[in-house]
């Protein structure tokens, strides 16, 4: 960071790659509670970038959808998941992770990928976030990644959600957010989506007797 | 009061009141009535955009031109008779112990909220709300794939809402870019998602944000239309959910995502010099073509074979849009219309002669034209229909779509008879032995509702023989508004 750039500027930076961070470590973490509150940690941390970009932009609709981030991604999303992780037991749930420094190195060639797909794009943006771009890119696809790795139902829905996380992070960086009853019904979709996955846990854990998706491998052609 | 407020209206509001009564006596009827209530003001609808042409509503937020009501009307159309297929046929599965009440009462308002999120997202000017509208189907479906709660169909919904998650979320990627190329034309109002204003300035629109955008669209709506590689959520959600779910998955919502391709290709196709989108098109359906016709001999069950054979036709109408030009768009047009009907109706006669035979895998029935001469004929019919035999409507499709590509990409021909033929070689010889043969199997409790069937397949031959002066008109005035 040199001089030349503004403080808001160098908070947004930080804000993001702060949530990039916490995408690694999300990609890291074995156990599922921990996992959930990184999760609502980067939702926290989003909300915050959000909330920069509004104050030093004054766009009055990026206030309102920081307030949502804040309200469905870092409280109301990570306090689902831990009730459904509490009802269903499976707070202990461990999984045997194959090689994590692969998949480190995996996802940091991941965001090589994303910083050099991203930047022609950030060169034409205007806008005072636009160097997240890349970040947020990476975040989309650590979270992908994360979905392909796992075995067990509610990471690779936590996977699920923070993609979504840095896809807003990008919806905020590359423009001043989307208009606000699109996002609204983003936000609506979301919520119910996982309203839905929870409804889902049960019938599969009734079924299954686990959450281990490895038991659900028996539908193939031929 | 206005006909496009109503076709909306009803879906929602009974789809709110079967959730709260839906297990009341008079609830299946309900269903029905609401379907065609729907199907009602959609046919209305349709004569008034004919005679005045496209118009807004809601402010600028729904827009409704002659390419989406012609979607809205095969949309209320199917949606209807697949309701009232479903009345005797979800009876049926309840007197086999298959389902209970409360599942019936999620599986009727989860089917009108269904039709009512692909009608939004049919009628909807903002590409943002088109992609809300889109992950709310697959939301209202998920449940519905999983209704039997056996551990395939568990499996099956499990898939169908992660892979369409993933795709639908390369889809918003792709939705941001656009709106982040827009908004330096437009400027910063609401408007930049619009599509309306989208296509005035699609000269203007960066080329390269464009491509990157319209590749992620493709890629993601391409998931939901099951365009390969992420068509695997497919076969398994229409074999383990129940028929009439798979009808409409088939039917509309394939239909529905590759409208929204559509529109998104139209400002792509602005924006880019020479025929990206268009290329990126047809290689996309050419694989998913051959991929679905080689995968089609390898297939046990029945509802996943013609799973596959929906892939199959999605690969070849959106080749045909890839090639573009006034002909292809017609051809693309009218395939899409006669696989919507021909397929629906082939899901219909399948659910009957399952329910009868009490089994899904193709070498277990046997003998369908004994044991229901009607039933079997429906699916001998509708097979030959959907394999292109003349003088059924899809015959006619396919054979501008193959002329089409001999004149203006003859490389393509060789691949896509290939792929037409080995489908038709798969299909033929499994259903078959399946319509005639030797068999035992039992009544059912409550009589099949083969009307349906018959009734797609006779429109589906009309077409074939005779396309109305009206209909040619309107899907000419679709193809051209597709450039």
């Amino acid at each position: 960071m040199n001089a030349g750039v503004p403080l808001s500027a160098q908070l947004i930076n930080l804000f993001a790659a702060v949530i990039l961070l916490l995408a690694f470590a999300m990609l890291a973490q074995r156990r599922v509670m921990p996992l959930i509150n990184l999760f609502g940690l980067q939702g926290l941390v989003l909300a915050g970038s959000t909330l920069v970009v509004a104050v030093t932009t004054h766009q009055a609709h990026l206030y309102w959808s920081a307030g949502l981030t804040l309200l469905l991604k870092a409280m109301l999303l990570p306090w689902i998941l831990h009730r459904l992780v509490r009802k269903l037991y499976v707070k202990w749930d461990v999984e045997s992770l194959v090689n994590v420094p692969a998949t480190m190195l995996i996802g940091i060639v991941l965001v090589i990928v994303a910083f050099n797909v991203a930047q022609p794009i950030s060169l034409l943006s205007h806008t005072i976030s636009r160097g997240t771009l890349g970040i947020a890119l990476a975040t989309v696809m650590l979270a992908f990644l994360m979905m392909i790795t796992r075995t067990k139902a509610i990471p690779q829905v936590v996977g699920f959600l923070a993609m979504e996380n840095g896809l807003f992070l990008a919806a905020t960086s590359a423009t001043y957010g989307m208009p606000m009853v699109v996002e609204l019904g983003i936000a609506l979709d979301v919520l119910v989506g996982v309203i839905i996955l929870g409804v889902f846990f049960f019938q599969i854990r009734d079924q299954f007797d686990s959450l281990d998706i490895s038991h659900m491998e028996h539908l193939k052609d031929g | 009061m206005d006909m496009f407020v109503i076709l909306l209206a009803i879906p929602l509001v009974s789809g709110a009141l079967l959730t709260v009564a839906g297990e009341r006596a008079w609830a299946p009827h309900l269903n029905i009535i609401a379907s065609a209530g729907t199907f009602l003001a959609s046919a209305l609808l349709t004569v008034e955009i004919i005679a005045e042409g496209p118009r807004f509503a809601f402010g600028e937020q729904f827009f409704i031109d002659s390419m989406n009501v012609f979607f809205v009307a095969l949309t209320a159309f199917v949606g209807m008779t697949t309701s009232i297929f479903s009345g005797p046929y979800m009876k049926n599965e309840q007197a086999h112990g298959r389902l209970s009440k409360p599942r019936l009462r999620l599986y009727k308002s989860m089917y009108q909220l269904f039709m009512f999120t692909m009608l939004v997202a049919l009628t909807t000017n903002n590409l943002g709300i088109l992609w809300v509208a889109m992950e709310a189907a697959t939301l209202t479906t998920v449940l519905l794939v999983s209704l039997y709660r056996t551990p395939a169909s568990l499996e099956a919904a499990w898939k169908y809402f992660i892979l369409c998650g993933v795709g639908i979320a390369q889809a918003l990627f792709g939705t941001i870019l656009l709106y982040f190329a827009a908004e330096r034309v437009l400027g910063e109002t609401g408007n930049a998602l619009l599509w309306t204003h989208l296509v005035d300035v699609k000269g203007q629109l960066e080329p390269a944000i464009m491509a990157l955008s319209f590749v992620f669209l493709l890629v993601g709506y391409g998931t939901k239309v099951g365009l390969a590689p992420l068509h695997n959520w497919l076969p398994d959600a229409h074999a383990e959910g129940p028929t009439p779910v798979s009808a409409v998955l088939s039917g509309l919502l394939l239909n529905v995502a590759l409208y929204a391709i559509l529109r998104c290709k139209v400002l792509a196709d602005g924006a880019i010099d020479g025929d990206f989108a268009g290329n990126l098109m047809m290689g996309f359906g050419l694989l998913t073509l051959l991929l679905a016709a080689f995968f089609l001999g390898r297939q046990k069950d029945i509802k996943r074979m013609f799973a596959y054979s929906s892939i199959e036709h999605m690969g070849l109408i959106t080749f045909a849009f890839g090639m573009g030009g006034a002909v292809a768009n017609f051809a693309g047009f009218l395939h899409m219309t006669m696989h919507s009907l021909t397929k629906s109706a082939i899901f219909f006669a399948v659910g009957h002669a399952t329910q009868k035979v009490g089994t899904q895998l193709m070498a277990d029935i046997r003998g369908l034209i004994r044991i229901n001469p009607v039933i079997g004929w429906g699916l001998m019919l509708g097979t030959l229909a959907i394999l292109g035999m003349p003088p059924f409507g899809v015959f006619a499709s396919e054979f501008m779509i193959l002329t089409h590509a001999m004149k203006h990409h003859p490389w393509a021909t060789p691949i896509l008879l290939l792929a037409l033929g080995v489908a038709f070689a798969s299909i033929f010889g499994k259903v078959q032995p399946m319509v005639f043969g030797e068999t035992h199997a039992k009544q059912l409790p409550h009589a099949p509702a083969i009307t349906p069937v018959f009734v797609h397949l006779a429109i589906v031959l009309m077409l074939g023989l005779y396309i109305p002066p009206y209909l040619t008109r309107w899907f000419h005035e679709a193809a051209r508004m597709l450039g």
